[in-house]
């Protein structure tokens, strides 16, 4: 048969990857077999757990943290030392929940996968080291229910570890207690926003909550709840091995972050695929990695980091793949995996692909994201089939407004309006094309529901 | 409670004992039995194929919560099938990767192949087939589930071969 299974696969073999510059990926096999205990052990795996529960404090490794600035991973860039830092803890106060956002359903997006298939000990390692600095007592992974596999791993792994007292009580001699467990979801992209994750982990309906308190004061049942990404955990362990000036380091002249992202390409390029690059590198390198466009054709333009990402153009492939350089041009690097568009593809049809995805996943809390996304989608699809009527286009810009920062109770909106506002910044020309008709009269219904 | 009793339902829904004491055993896993609830779920699911509305009060009784409580979880969710589903089910991506990838087509191809389209199960109660957010696999799009294997990248001309293997 010619279809193939899915397996995560990186792109660099284990010959180009060094514990000194690849620190998430460093121990990856060749065959993409998961790294077992003894394996991880055997390349210094919990030694960091080891060296900081034993001696240095809490405070110590959310200094190291902030000061190496690990930024969150999972699409909004916040100092993950930072949040660690305004957690609730001390006298009198519960000890509380971490939590691993392995959720990943961005479309475009295929990094966690690779490191929860892979090297689930490093996640582990991670998690325990976040939970010895937030002062937490347990621990969930919630993991998207499609991510078979990967369930597969992180439970071999959490057992591993539990079996040789990396998890539960007094972990290597230190003292600090702390357990986790795996917490397998059951679809809803909306799941992914870490409020929304808390009330889904509680086992109700997966709705976002208003902020403040942040979780951080209040989370999963009242009680202090740090959430991270998978990548954002795995940045830890390194961190607290090698110091923040190491970190701060691998990215150089680069880029004001630190340390290393797991980038990828998809799309019609040569050579789709996952690498770990020092966070900063242009994405022309990395389009570069991938082979370039297949067929020979021309890019058109290019999403930075998940279907909630702006649209870039190819002049700006060689701006540092970073989040404040990325935010500059009005984008957001969010995941941080490329999505590659060419000349031939339509990025109206593309922006109504992704509005159906938006729309649909909508928890449908709040009016502008409820009924504006249907809307839009019905507009695109008018403007798809040449029935657009005088006016759509504008109108589409309010829709990208209405849906935009603050609007709404989560940024579930705000994310299905950077690309519909980016592509009628930068292709408005092909939204005009759609308008054939004069505009609509009065007696037209102007919220048509339903149908998407 | 007798543990290895079945948990019968006043309108006769049951739930076999191995499934009551996993259930239990996730709901160890959490402060409040309300959060074992879509894992409660997905335990049923996985024997019957689809979660009946009887099924609700039967969990609703194991987890001692309201059964509106289940009930409003159970409709949330997208991977927890409300009616009956064929004996396997497809999950095709439409997320923008995979539409980049021509998934358009990949999904006309399961659908002239099966005869049925999105939401619909095949006469022979083989296939479902629903469409699916970002599987995570876009460097080898258009990707599918079926079961608990993905695949990608699956051609059209692919869909024949692919779906022979299951009976
Ligand atoms: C609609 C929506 C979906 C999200 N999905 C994810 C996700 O799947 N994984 C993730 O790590 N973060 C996701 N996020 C971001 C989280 O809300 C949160 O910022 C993140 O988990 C924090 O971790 P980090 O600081 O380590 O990135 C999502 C946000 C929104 C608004
Ligand atoms: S913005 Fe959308 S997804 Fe977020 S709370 Fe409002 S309706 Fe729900
Ligand atoms: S877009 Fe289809 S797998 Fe990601």
């Amino acid at each position: 048969m010619s279809v193939t299974r899915y397996h995560s696969q990186l792109r660099q073999s284990a010959a180009e990857r060094r514990a000194e510059t690849h620190p998430l990926t460093w121990r990856l096999r060749d065959d993409g077999a998961r790294i077992g205990l003894d394996e991880y052990v055997d390349k210094d795996g919990y030694a960091a757990v080891r060296e900081v529960l034993n001696r240095q404090s809490p405070d110590d490794v959310i200094a190291t943290m902030k000061e190496a600035n690990v930024r969150g991973r999972g699409g909004a860039g916040f100092s993950a030392g930072m949040k660690w830092s305004l957690t609730m803890k001390g006298p009198g106060i519960p000890r509380g929940y971490l939590v691993c956002n392995a959720d990943e359903m961005e479309p475009g997006t295929f990094k966690d996968r690779l490191l929860l298939e892979q090297q689930p000990h490093l996640l582990i390692e991670g998690m325990i080291l976040g939970a010895y600095a937030n002062h937490s007592r347990y621990g969930y992974i919630f993991l998207r229910g499609e991510y078979v596999e990967a369930a597969r791993a992180v439970q071999q792994a959490l057992d591993e570890a539990r079996g040789a007292g990396w998890l539960g009580d007094d972990i290597a001699g230190s003292g600090f207690d702390f357990d986790i467990a795996l917490h397998t979801g059951a679809g809803r992209y909306i799941c992914g926003e870490e409020t929304a994750l808390i009330s889904s982990l509680e086992g109700k309906r997966a709705n976002p909550r208003a902020k403040p308190p942040f979780p951080g004061q209040s989370g999963a049942w009242g009680k202090p709840t740090v959430v991270n990404n998978v990548e954002t955990f795995c940045n830890a362990p390194a961190v607290m091995a090698h110091g923040a000036k190491w970190y701060q380091d691998l990215s150089g002249e680069l880029s004001n972050d630190g340390g290393t992202k797991l980038f990828g390409v998809s799309g019609k390029v040569e050579r789709t695929g996952l690498w770990e690059l020092p966070i900063g590198t242009p994405g022309r390198e990395l389009l570069e990695r991938a082979g370039g466009l297949r067929d020979g054709k021309a890019l058109k333009t290019w999403l930075p980091g998940g279907g909630s990402t702006g649209f870039l153009l190819p002049e700006h492939l060689d701006s540092a793949l970073d989040f404040d350089t990325i935010g500059k041009l009005g984008s957001r690097l969010g995941t941080g995996l490329l999505t590659v568009v060419n000349e031939d593809q339509s990025v109206l049809s593309l922006v109504r692909n992704l509005e159906q995805f938006f729309a649909r996943e909508s928890c449908g809390w709040c009016t502008p994201c409820r009924d504006g996304l249907p809307w839009t989608v019905k507009l695109l699809q008018a403007l798809e089939r040449g029935e657009g009527e005088r006016g759509d286009v504008e109108l589409l810009d309010k829709l990208a407004d209405d849906l935009g920062p603050g609007k709404t109770f989560c940024a579930h909106a705000p994310g299905a309006a950077m690309p519909l506002a980016s592509a009628l910044q930068y292709f408005r020309d092909e939204f005009e094309r759609g308008v054939t008709h004069p505009p609509r009269t009065a007696h037209a219904d102007p919220i048509p529901v339903g149908q998407i | 409670m007798n543990d290895t009793a079945r948990t019968i339902a006043s309108d006769g829904f049951v739930i076999e004992p191995e499934d009551r004491r996993a259930i239990e055993h996730e709901r160890d896993h959490y402060e409040q039995p309300q959060a074992a609830c879509i894992e409660a779920l997905k335990i049923v699911q996985r024997r019957h194929g689809w979660v009946p509305d009887a099924a609700i009060p039967a969990i609703a009784e194991v987890l001692g919560v309201g059964p509106a409580d289940v009930e409003g979880v159970a409709t949330f969710y997208s991977l927890i099938f409300r009616q009956p589903v064929g004996r396997h089910v497809i999950l095709v991506c439409d997320s923008s990767s995979c539409f980049l990838n021509d998934y358009e087509e990949l999904r006309d191809a399961l659908s002239a192949e099966l005869g049925i389209g999105f939401g619909q199960t095949t006469a022979d109660g083989r296939f479902t087939l629903l469409p699916v957010c970002c599987l995570g696999a876009c460097d080898r799009g258009p990707a599918l589930m079926i079961d608990d294997c993905t695949y990608g990248p699956v051609a059209p001309g692919d869909v024949a071969d692919l779906l022979e293997g299951f009976a």
